[in-house]
């Protein structure tokens, strides 16, 4: 168990700068997620930890000691890749015993710690079988039985599940859950599923282009987005994002003038943003047509073309009651409307949009 | 859809079958018919006969000797430099930056790509035993007394000769395959404290076991018969001392003049040849390299 700190990380593959200015603490026994889609850092920074890859610039700290320079080796981490790998030619009992080999773990007590793990991770009827002869979950619990088997003070979990198949994931996200809350292990999954990141983890660090966007418990992550990017990578269906611009009291988006509320100053091009389920179907709203409609089972999301452009609404437990092309109004709350600036793509904190009346 | 069958075969088969045949079966056949005749320089055959292995097994002192000769060059040749060294130059050259990879492996490819002609003269000036030979020159310079090494280890130069060249051919089949290991299973290994010999061991190493088998069941075979190099820089001398078997078939038929003669011996390199391959072949489970077909054919 290891608390973690990064301060002004920094990876550069000759011109590619891969991460930048990343800092961050993790608490010991916390399960962090790194979000954000491929090619933002998230890999990069993993292996970072994971002494793979050493960091071009910056203090990389477990429990207070300086690990930059130490051996991958030495810094007893666990590693669970998205590939797995396992090693192919040797069994699954000699997989998991692999790190304790050149731990001069003494045999008598590897074969007991070998087997202690694999029945927490219920693979213990396959411990002669080969990764080969294994489906993909299969795998991936051996995969987390080596990675955990040295008792690593930090857990890394590399997109573990985007391999698997729907149901599966849906267990092993609950399983690898209960195992890091059973063991305690600091752990950090890196994926770019949204899902993945505000299921299992405590806090998420939503990354782009090399950079640390935002660092927010799920919740808040959704409901109070720092910046544009997150606002549009979290949340499924994506957030309505309208081009508009702050003039004076009001902003207008498409030509139509919405009021300011709030106290947040912005000025200037800016953005509005609000999710398709804040959105509700309101007799003195803003009138539109129903352009499109997608029914998900328990919500149905409709695209409502309007005078401000097109817009995603999503309604739950009332069916498909549109139709195509029907007359519809539609509104929402000022206090789920977000504004950003158009530039910086940052959150106008404070800032709020009161809908615009029929 | 049977004549479509057998269209297919001949289509995709054939001309395989073809190259097999003329190449590889068609010869096989000759040299059998030539070594029951008894066709000399004049190149006229008066008789068939089995004069020629009645010679063989009776009368030939060197068969036996060329043979034993033969075993050791292939034995050392391949342990020390085809399998081994050229495993050696593959593991490292992945190991250093691609571009000093590259260059090592260009430079080891230097002397397969230079003739053989030249390639065996450049090694005649290096053991040459007087001062003007390069090693020579070396051990001079050093202080040390000059050697004679095609009068006194003239088996070692030819494995070293032969060595040189056949390495480069592991290196390269070897790097392919190590570049062809998931770099996953690398990171895995360093992260689960794996030092860089337990990693070669527990992870390159049986992930390139097809390419190792190949090569050593390939390179046996390709040394067994080849001796133009042993031909160039040592002639077989001194005295038999470096006559291996495929030059001893060379000297007998083609600088004695018995075709006969020399077609019977061949016979015996093609066994050992078939031998040392199914030997091989059962030694390292080859059959299990083998695949079934991705696509079925109706």
């Amino acid at each position: 168990m290891a608390r973690i700190e990064l301060s002004g990380i920094r990876k550069e593959w000759g011109e590619v700068v891969a991460v930048e200015d990343m800092d961050l603490v993790i608490e010991d026994g916390e399960f962090v997620a790194v979000l954000g889609p491929s090619g933002c850092g998230k890999s990069t920074t993993l292996f970072m930890l994971a002494g793979i890859y050493a960091p071009s610039a910056g203090v990389m700290r477990f429990d207070g000691s300086l690990v930059n320079e130490v051996e991958s080796r030495d810094r007893n981490v666990g590693i669970v890749f998205q590939s797995y790998a396992l090693y192919p030619h040797m069994s699954v009992r000699e997989n998991i015993a692999f790190p304790l080999r050149f731990k001069k773990v003494p045999d008598a007590e590897a074969r007991r710690r070998v087997e202690a793990i694999a029945r927490l991770v219920q693979v213990h009827d396959l411990l002669d079988r080969r990764p080969g002869e294994m489906s993909g979950g299969q795998q991936q619990r051996v995969a987390l039985a080596r990675a955990l088997v040295k008792e690593p003070q930090l857990l890394l979990l590399d997109e573990p599940l985007s391999n698997l198949d729907a149901t599966l994931r849906l267990t092993m996200r609950t399983e690898i859950k209960r195992l890091q809350r059973q063991l305690e292990v600091t752990t950090i999954l890196v994926t770019h599923d949204q899902v993945e990141a505000t299921t299992m983890a405590d806090r998420i660090v939503c990354m782009s282009k090399g950079r640390i966007e935002q660092v927010a418990a799920p919740a808040e992550l959704y409901a109070r987005p720092a910046s544009l990017f997150v606002a549009s990578f979290v949340g499924a269906p994506p957030i309505n994002v309208l081009a508009g611009r702050a003039e004076g009291a009001e902003v207008v988006v498409n030509g139509l003038r919405l009021g300011r509320v709030g106290e947040g100053g912005a000025a200037g091009e800016v953005v509005l943003g609000i999710r398709p389920e804040h959105i509700r179907f309101d007799a003195h709203g803003l009138a539109g047509r129903i352009d499109q409609i997608e029914p998900m089972g328990r919500e149905t999301l409709y695209l409502v073309e309007t005078p401000m452009g097109g817009v995603r609404v999503l309604e739950g437990g009332a069916g498909v009651r549109f139709a195509l092309g029907d007359s519809v109004r539609i509104g929402f709350r000022p206090e789920d409307s977000l504004l950003f600036d158009r530039e910086s793509g940052a959150l106008v904190p404070g800032a709020r949009v009161a809908p615009p009346a029929g | 859809m049977r004549g479509r069958q057998s269209a297919n075969l001949c289509l995709f088969l054939g001309p395989a079958m073809v190259l097999l045949l003329l190449f590889f079966i068609a010869p096989v056949i000759v040299d059998l018919i030539i070594s029951f005749t008894d066709i000399g320089r004049t190149l006229r055959i008066t008789e068939f006969t089995t004069a020629q292995f009645e010679r063989m097994f009776t009368r030939d002192s060197r068969l036996t000797k060329s043979l034993a000769i033969t075993l050791v060059y292939v034995f050392f040749t391949l342990a020390i430099f085809n399998v081994t060294f050229g495993l050696v130059l593959a593991l490292t050259t992945t190991a250093v930056s691609e571009r000093l990879g590259a260059f090592f492996r260009s430079v080891w490819l230097l002397p397969r790509m230079s003739p053989s002609v030249v390639y065996a003269l450049m090694w005649l000036w290096v053991v040459d035993p007087a001062e003007r030979g390069l090693m020579n020159q070396v051990l001079l310079a050093a202080g040390l007394d000059p050697v004679d090494m095609r009068s006194n280890a003239p088996v070692l130069l030819i494995v070293i000769a032969n060595g040189f060249i056949g390495a480069s051919m592991g290196m390269i089949i070897f790097t392919s395959a190590i570049r062809s290991i998931p770099e996953h299973l690398f990171h895995a290994a360093r992260a689960d404290g794996a030092g860089a010999l337990a990693t070669v061991r527990h992870v390159t190493l049986p992930a390139i076991r097809w390419p190792l088998s190949f090569i050593t069941v390939y390179q046996t075979l390709s040394l067994l018969v080849s001796f133009e190099y042993i031909w160039l820089i040592t002639d077989g001398g001194p005295f038999y001392d470096t006559t291996v078997y495929a030059l001893y078939v060379y000297k007998r038929a083609f600088e004695n003049g018995q075709y006969g003669y020399g077609a019977a011996l061949a016979l015996v390199l093609v066994l050992v040849g078939i031998a040392a391959s199914l030997l091989m072949w059962r030694f390292f489970d080859m059959k299990r390299l083998l695949q079934q077909p991705r696509i079925e054919v109706h």
